[in-house]
């Protein structure tokens, strides 16, 4: 009957939504929960420095070589379009703004997503189904603050210090295909990009979304992997859910802020 | 002797299904009281319960006077900081060090300096023998080594109450003989009370000063190891002897084999 067909379809789209929304709720209730339970995590600072150095510190590899890569690509598409323009001296500042104000941020907060939320899903989660956190909730230790908090503000202040870095980066190779291969001179591909790059408006801007960025990836990774179910299967379809909704989370903040910071948050 | 576990009238399920039903059981200070009854028959969510990690629908669970179906969380952490718990395959953190295992929960809820906390660690593991491995990571033990870590581990704070998940599973018959007779010998110098759930008779009926058997949610059979032993229950019977057939038949209730395998006349 082509009507339940209808019907079936229109319940279907219903539930899901609902589910997706009963999700986002709960990580955000879940957030809430992590960021009451934080005392711990500055009181000892050592227990997020360890996780600054397993999220970020291990993550820099992969940053550093795809943002050489990411600036490499973007000096020799830059200069194949800009010199049909006659403005080719103008690579550095393409460059530069790409990077600092929508690549650096975005693309690094993809891979932290993949490298080091998926890890901490997976840690937590294995944590969970072997019993770890039963126990230490058993010995009368909260398993948010010990475990959670300094996992989530390791992801969060490490998350603007990879997209910098991915960001110079990305500079330092557009300005090695740029002027050093191709030929744009070093002198206009500096002095551009200084005068065209505002501190305020790209470079700070930037930092602001791989903030919020780093704060949406450790959310959605420590709480997939607190609430993964404890079996195998459990843990893997946790951590395939982290790097599938942080991916659509970044891309899906990127827009709003990008809005917002267009319009100068007005 | 006064009871420092009381249960009464004790109902419990998991949505429809009642898990427990009308359990009455009391565990005196000082003693060592086994639960034992088949796989699934509802043991540990009964000493989960005794451990405030579930809430009873119905009756009371009394620990150290305090009332469990109603406790909140800061007293339920006050109760468990008197409680130990040996989970059923150790539970120790696996990014913690052995000797770190046992001291977390002394560096947690103590003010003691470091020298004082290594001194008691190293106490704890000579206790159970493994001193000469305070420097190995869970992964490189044995399950019978990991089993007595967490024994240590469990007892650092000197609790009141130790619970005991499966303490002898998968085992080898000298690493049983060996956690089960520090089992006793921790709770007599301890002078603390344990409960134990385990299946297994023979290993239990050696260290325990009581027993109460729970089948299908209901507590069937009690008594001291001698009068198990010689008890002529069938149930009881069945599971000391290790019987294939009686009250609990070999086949789990199902159609006719006929009817399963599509066999005409079935």
């Amino acid at each position: 009957m082509p009507m339940d067909a209808t019907l079936r379809g229109i319940r279907l789209v219903g539930e899901r939504t609902l589910r997706i929304v009963e999700r986002v709720g709960a990580t955000v209730a879940f957030l809430g929960l992590t960021l009451a339970q934080s005392a711990t995590s500055f009181r000892r600072f050592g227990l997020v420095i360890r996780e600054i150095f397993y999220a970020g510190v291990q993550s820099l590899i992969i940053i550093l070589v795809s943002g050489l890569f990411v600036g490499m690509v973007l000096g020799l598409q830059g200069h194949e379009t800009l010199q049909n323009y006659g403005s080719e001296q103008s690579v550095g500042v393409l460059v530069a703004l790409s990077l600092v104000r929508e690549l650096g941020p975005v693309v690094s907060a993809l891979l932290f997503a993949s490298r080091a939320g998926s890890a901490i899903t997976a840690e937590i989660g294995l944590m969970k189904a072997t019993e770890q956190l039963s126990a230490m909730e058993m010995m009368a230790v909260s398993p948010i603050s010990r475990v959670v908090a300094p996992r989530f503000w390791g992801g969060v202040f490490s998350m603007p210090v990879l997209a910098m870095l991915f960001s110079a980066m990305g500079i330092i190779g557009g300005f090695l295909v740029s002027v050093v291969v191709i030929g744009v001179d070093d002198g206009a591909f500096w002095s551009q990009m200084q005068a065209a790059v505002d501190f305020r408006h790209d470079i700070v801007n930037g930092i602001i979304k791989s903030v919020v960025f780093g704060i949406a990836i450790s959310a959605i990774a420590t709480f997939e992997g607190y609430e993964a179910p404890p079996t195998a299967e459990g843990v893997s379809g946790a951590t395939t859910r982290t790097v599938v909704s942080s991916s659509l989370a970044i891309l899906a903040l990127d827009l709003v802020m990008t809005a917002f910071m267009l319009k100068g948050w007005n | 002797m006064t009871n420092l576990v009381e249960i009464s009238d004790l109902n419990f399920g998991y949505n429809d299904r009642l898990v427990l039903k009308g359990i009455n059981l009391a565990v005196p200070k000082g003693s060592l009281v086994a639960i034992m009854g088949l796989s699934g028959c509802g043991k540990t969510t009964l000493l989960r319960l005794i451990g405030g990690q579930l809430r009873a629908r119905e009756g009371s669970v009394k620990v150290a006077g305090y009332e469990l179906n109603h406790i909140g969380q800061r007293d339920l952490y006050a109760l468990r900081r008197r409680l130990g718990m040996l989970f059923q395959f150790g539970a120790l953190f696996t990014d913690l060090s052995v000797y770190d295992n046992v001291a977390f929960q002394m560096r947690e809820h103590t003010d003691l300096p470091e020298s004082v906390i290594r001194d008691l660690t190293l106490m704890k593991l000579n206790a159970v023998g493994l001193r000469g491995v305070q420097s190995l990571m869970p992964s490189e033990l044995s399950g019978g080594m990991a089993r007595r870590v967490a024994l240590a581990r469990a007892t650092a704070l000197d609790p009141e109450l130790i619970l005991y998940d499966e303490p002898f599973a998968g085992l080898d018959p000298i690493s049983l003989g060996v956690i089960g007779q520090l089992i006793r010998r921790l709770n007599d110098v301890l002078g603390a009370t344990s409960v134990l759930v385990t299946h297994d008779v023979q290993e239990s009926l050696k260290i325990v000063d009581y027993v109460y058997f729970v089948s299908e949610g209901v507590i069937v059979a009690q008594g001291t190891p001698d009068e198990i032993r010689a008890s002529h229950l069938p149930f009881v019977h069945q599971f000391v002897w290790g019987e294939v057939d009686g009250p609990l038949p070999f086949h789990y209730p199902a159609q006719t084999i006929q009817n399963d395998l599509g066999l005409r006349g079935g």
